[in-house]
């Protein structure tokens, strides 16, 4: 369970088909990638596949195959359980019509790994007007999630996921592109990590504090409104960027900036730059150290609940490789991406370093996260 | 959900009904920067979907993130 959530990516395969500024199928091609986080003791790593085709220029199908192999010893675990290792697979199928200026998408998805399994459907429609200046879409998902706990085969809790898009692409000048996206998201059922634990104050224990379940509200509502912009600069590069405000039923407010920087070299090379920077307050029912055993009604010590802040560095390299002579294949990339985040915590102690409850020194982690991936279009 | 519900279908009505009056200020031979794979606002849907992902898992936020959708099962 601590993995990169499965729903969230479900949700972001099963719209990746959608062109930005609709009306155009997406490209025939195939990408097959490396992916590795390794960060705060946790290690997840695997492939992703994805491959699209079109037909008779109104279709176009695609299909995505994903793993993420976890070797988990984060602070988490390793405060209040045992280090373990597990596997997610993940299976998405999507289905694109275009008519006219409209395009509509299908998409339906399948993760599963041995203490969770969730199944997506989702439905994408996306419109041109204003002579192909603007393209407004709107998007539908469903989701629905099973949780299961290791070494407890009775237990079985649900959750109920639903989504709500609405976006807006905008071309302004011959250079600019600007950007609009909304989105709410409504979660119904078990949503807290059926193993993560609170700590509360506890004189009776040797180190002065003591640890029971989490317990966390049955729903919660996000709303997240983001702007984007991209410019063209006219010696052939680009910068883009964008800002995002989230906030939640849970009382988690959230600020993001990221810029970037994209340069051609020569014919075959493109190098990207980004920074983005995070900022997010605490959940209402969050708490570092309690006061006392069921001190609220709700209770939560997860770390992505915390007040943070993070910043991360990128650096990407895209090479087209020279013509392979395969029929099939009309051109192919390598790319390579690297980013390094760093996760500053503000109300997250990190209590592997001991001390009086309450004042041990604040946690933080770096992490590394790898995107290897070759590209063909045919 | 009502209150978005009317916004969507307020967009939808707009979006069916054309608007084909407007006279688009950028002429589609001006458009050529944005047919450069550099304007690409998803170049990598697979690296894109990826990185998206790992932010999600991480942060508590969620969702509006660009063509990607959003949703959280971080639990």
């Amino acid at each position: 369970m601590q993995r990169l959530g499965p729903s969230a990516f479900i949700l972001f395969s099963l719209t990746a088909a959608l062109p930005a500024m609709g009306a155009v199928l997406p490209d025939d091609r195939a990408d097959v990638m490396y992916h590795r986080y390794d960060g705060g003791g946790v290690t997840i790593d695997g492939p992703s596949l994805l491959v699209r085709k079109k037909f008779a220029e109104k279709y176009s199908v695609s299909a995505n195959y994903y793993v993420d192999m976890v070797s988990s010893a984060s602070i988490d675990v390793v405060t209040t359980a045992s280090p373990y290792k597990e596997q997610r697979t993940q299976g998405s199928f999507g289905f694109d019509m275009l008519n006219g200026k409209t395009q509509y998408s299908l998409s339906y998805t399948n993760s599963d790994e041995n203490d969770y399994t969730a199944n997506t459907a989702s439905f994408d429609l996306s419109q041109d007007m204003f002579g192909d200046l603007t393209t407004v879409s709107f998007g539908y998902s469903q989701g629905w999630d099973e949780v299961r706990k290791r070494g407890d085969s009775a237990f079985s809790e649900s959750v109920d996921r639903r989504n709500y898009r609405l976006g807006l692409s905008q071309i302004v000048t011959p250079q600019l592109m600007l950007g609009f996206n909304y989105e709410v998201v409504t979660d119904e059922g078990y949503l807290n990590n059926p193993y993560r634990s609170v700590r509360y104050l506890d004189s009776s224990s040797a180190n002065g504090y003591s640890y029971q379940p989490e317990v966390y509200p049955g729903t919660r509502t996000s709303n997240a409104i983001a702007l984007n912009a991209r410019y063209y600069l006219k010696y052939r590069a680009a910068v883009h960027g964008e800002y995002r405000y989230y906030t939640d039923t849970w009382g988690i407010d959230a600020n993001m900036v990221e810029v970037g920087y994209t340069q051609p070299w020569r014919k075959q090379w493109i190098f990207e730059f980004d920074y983005r920077w995070y900022d997010q307050s605490a959940a209402d029912f969050y708490s570092d150290l309690f006061p006392r055993a069921d001190a609220q009604n709700f209770l939560a010590r997860d770390k992505e609940l915390s007040t943070f802040t993070s910043h991360m560095l990128s650096l990407g390299a895209t090479y087209e490789l020279p013509p392979l002579g395969w029929k099939f294949i009309e051109r192919s990339t390598v790319n390579l991406f690297y980013d390094r985040v760093l996760y500053d915590y503000s109300d997250f102690r990190d209590v592997r370093k001991g001390g009086v409850p309450g004042t041990e020194p604040l946690y933080q982690f770096n992490a590394d996260v790898f995107r290897i991936f070759v590209s063909g279009w045919f | 959900m009502v209150g978005i519900d009317r916004v969507c279908i307020a967009l939808l009505v707009l979006a069916l009904a054309g608007c084909s009056s407007v006279e688009p200020w950028v002429k589609p031979y001006e458009r050529q920067n944005f047919a450069d794979i550099i304007m690409a606002p998803d170049r990598n849907p697979v690296s894109t979907a990826y990185i998206d992902h790992v932010f999600e898992a991480r942060e508590g936020a969620r969702g509006a993130s660009g063509s990607h959708g959003g949703g959280c099962g971080c639990n």
